[in-house]
Parts: C-alpha cells; structure tokens; sequence
C-alpha cells in the first residue's frame, strides 16, 4: 500500500468530490476543444465521465496507483480501451483521445491542493503519484487507439486482396483476368489460383490476362506473368497476355526480359478477337451476315 | 550540377517497394519526364528496391532531384549493409541470379538508366547509383 509521508488524500478527495470533479473535469474537455460536441452528445459525455470516476474510485481503493496492470485496475482499462476504440472509429483524433484523460488532471490537482490546505508535506507527493497514473492511463488511451487504427488498416488490406481478382468469363471457352494495382508475391499467389481454378470450372481453352491495370511491369512481375501462363498451358489452355501499352512494351525490351513464347497483345479487345478466331468464331456486323 | 530536392526511403518491407515505386513516379512527373521515360526510371527503381531488400536484407534509398544546365534528371542511390556481391562482373550478366529471380534486374535496370554505378564490398554492404536524365 502506497502511503505518501503527509497522508495520501488521493482516495478522500475521489471519493467525497465526485460530483464537483465531474463538472469542472467536463467544462475543462470542453474548453480544450477535446469533447468534439460534432461527434458525440453531451449526455454521453457526461455518463462516460461519470463511469471512467465511478471505476477509478474503485481502482485505487487497491491502494496500488503506479502499477495499472493489476486486475484492481482491469475496469478502468477496459473502459479506456473501449472508449479509445469508439473514438477512433468516430474520427477524434489520437490528441482529443488522450485529452480525456490529461484534462483531468487540472480538476484533481486543484481538489488535492484544496484538501492539502495547510499541510503541503503531502500534496506533493500526492501530484506526483496521480501525475504517473493519469499519465499511463493516457498513454493506454493512445495505445488501444493505434491498435484499431491498425485492425482497421489490415482489415481494409485483406478486402483489397478479395475484391481485386475477379475472373470474367468471356465468352465459352474464354475466361479473362484483368489485373489491376501491384502484382506482388501475397496477391499473386491468389491472382494465380482464381485464374487456373476458374479455367477447370469453365472448361475454358483460353485465358487472357490482361494487364492495362499493372502501372509498373517489372522482372519480377514478368516471372509472375510467365509462370502463370506456363502452368496454364500445362492444364490445356492457352494465355494471352493484353494490355502492353507502348511505354512497357519499350521498357521490358530494355529490361532485356522475354516474353517470345507468349502471344501478347496491345488491348483486350484484340486479344478477345484473337481468342474468338482461335475458337473458330468472329463477330460480325448483323448486315454483313447473308441470310 | 545541383540537387534541388532529396528524400531518403526506407526500404524494409514489401509494402515500401511499393511506396519508392509511388513516389519515383510522382518525382519523374514533376520533373516533366516523358511517359516512357517515367516507366523507364520507376521500373527500375521497383528492381533496385527489391533487390536492396531481398538480397541486402534492407536498406534505403536517397530520391535526388538534379538540374544541370538546362536538363533535369532525377538522381537515385540504394544503399544496403547486407553480405555484399562477391562478383559485380557476374551479378551484371543476364540470367545470372543467386535467388530465385529471372537475373534481368541489375543489368535490365542498367539498360534502363543513362548512368549507372555500382559499389560493393562483402560483408560491408552494396550501394547502388542510378540517374535518368530527361
């Protein structure tokens, strides 16, 4: 049990002024600009408020104020994290989160100094300790912050990776695959699999890649490319590759990689064209046909 | 000639090959390159990224806008503290590769480029300099 000399007047001052902390602790949120009435209703504040001290007087009734891992502290944590998570997802800013709690420090220091009156030997040791321990329980506001930023990030990655590979039948026998952004390893991987997959649900003979969408076509995307095609070939169908525009034909030519084994194409539409001549078909004006 | 302009990338992850290739493009735009010559420089730049990470186990690199005159060009170095090339003659030839590669990427980024240079020591570490000029 922490017993600052002078007697500690942390736990008396959270328990006999809750209500007055709460008033000032809010107008201060409000003045610092933290509150962000744009975001979220003053009642909620209040009641947010009001629990964060309810839990808090429960805390440090454990006598522990620096250490806020110990399950005394467990309320206060899940209330903070819970807290940073909705904020986030509302739009504060990582500051406005932390504010919450350093806002509180002006109402406790100045209940303290109230309750310290005349025998300042304690009170400063207790701004010390409650200093350290609104300290950490901001940090831990910014760090369950971060924390669903990323979540939110990595979810935003993985749905990148589901919605950029689709593969269209053509026509029968035809299915193409336009690839659009990167084609680094992770996606590759899948672009590969959805493409050879839907090649054995089709029944398809011929597969076109088209690779308009892929602004930078490197060696590394070429051994993507060509590994693609070649396990292709091996299950019985046959790749086209469109999309080279004038720009990355001249730079794989520079690049010195070869691509002689695979027939290539400057658009999809002469690469459908071709794909329907291969399969013994054209498409043809209605007046041109003789009936 | 004079640098108007430098940056340094790091380069530890996948996703920052991604970012050098982003802003290599936004650089060679701004520095009025014409469409091939952008493709050129940024292809070059997405093989010299890769192999600093890769092969050198990361590293930077260091974006230089440069004038000269009348031209401009765009000036960039790739330094890594990895295990260093053995062989700069060998690592140069087509095809050659110590991983999995094709073995275009040093000597294709060098076609790629106006000016290419490239400084290696085993166990020190390899740094990799090219420029294109607009």
């Amino acid at each position: 049990m922490t017993t600052p000399a002078g007697g500690s007047r942390i736990t008396e001052v959270l328990n006999v002024q809750e209500n007055e902390l709460l008033q000032e602790w809010i107008a201060e949120q409000r003045q610092s600009g933290a509150a962000r009435p744009d975001l979220i209703a003053a009642a909620d504040l209040q009641d947010q408020g009001r629990e964060f001290l309810g839990l808090l007087r429960q805390a440090v009734q454990s006598g522990e104020f620096s250490n806020i891992n110990i399950p005394a502290w467990s309320g206060v944590r899940d209330l903070l994290t819970e807290l940073s998570r909705t904020r986030a997802r509302l739009g504060f800013a990582p500051s406005e989160v932390a504010t919450f709690v350093f806002s509180f420090k002006q109402p406790l220091f100045a209940a303290l100094q109230k309750a310290h009156a005349g025998a300042p030997d304690g009170f400063i040791s207790d701004i010390w300790t409650v200093t350290q321990m609104l300290d950490k329980l901001g940090l831990l506001t910014t760090e369950a912050y971060l924390k669903s930023r990323e979540e939110i990030i990595a979810r935003h990655q993985e749905e990148m990776m589901e919605l950029s590979t689709p593969v269209v039948q053509l026509w029968q026998g035809i299915v193409a695959l336009p690839i659009i952004g990167t084609l680094d390893s992770a996606r590759t991987q899948i672009v590969m699999e959805n493409l050879l997959q839907a090649i054995v649900d089709t029944g398809s003979e011929i597969a076109i890649i088209d690779i308009t969408g892929v602004p930078t076509v490197d060696t590394l995307v070429s051994q993507h490319l060509l590994k693609t095609v070649a396990a292709a070939r091996l299950m019985g169908a046959e790749c086209i590759i469109s999309g080279i525009r004038p720009q990355i034909a001249q730079t794989i030519v520079h690049l010195g990689v070869e691509l002689n084994d695979v027939i290539t194409k400057a658009t999809l539409a002469s690469a459908f064209a071709l794909a329907l001549q291969k399969r013994g078909m054209t498409v043809a004006k209605v007046s041109q046909i003789k009936s | 000639m004079s640098v108007w302009k430098s940056e340094t990338m790091p380069i530890r992850t996948q996703a920052d090959i991604v970012h050098v290739r982003q802003a290599v493009r936004t650089w060679s735009v701004d520095a009025g390159m014409r469409l091939v010559d952008q493709t050129k420089i940024v292809t070059a730049a997405s093989e010299l990224a890769r192999n600093t990470l890769e092969y050198g186990g990361g590293g930077e690199l260091l974006l230089e806008a440069l004038s000269e005159s009348v031209r401009v060009g765009l000036r960039l170095t790739f330094t890594d503290h990895g295990p260093g090339i053995p062989d700069l003659e060998l690592a140069l030839k087509d095809g050659w590769t110590s991983g999995g590669g094709m073995g275009m990427g040093l000597s294709g980024s060098k076609r790629l480029s106006n000016e290419f240079e490239i400084e290696s020591q085993v166990g020190v570490g390899t740094t990799v300099r090219i420029t294109r000029w607009k």
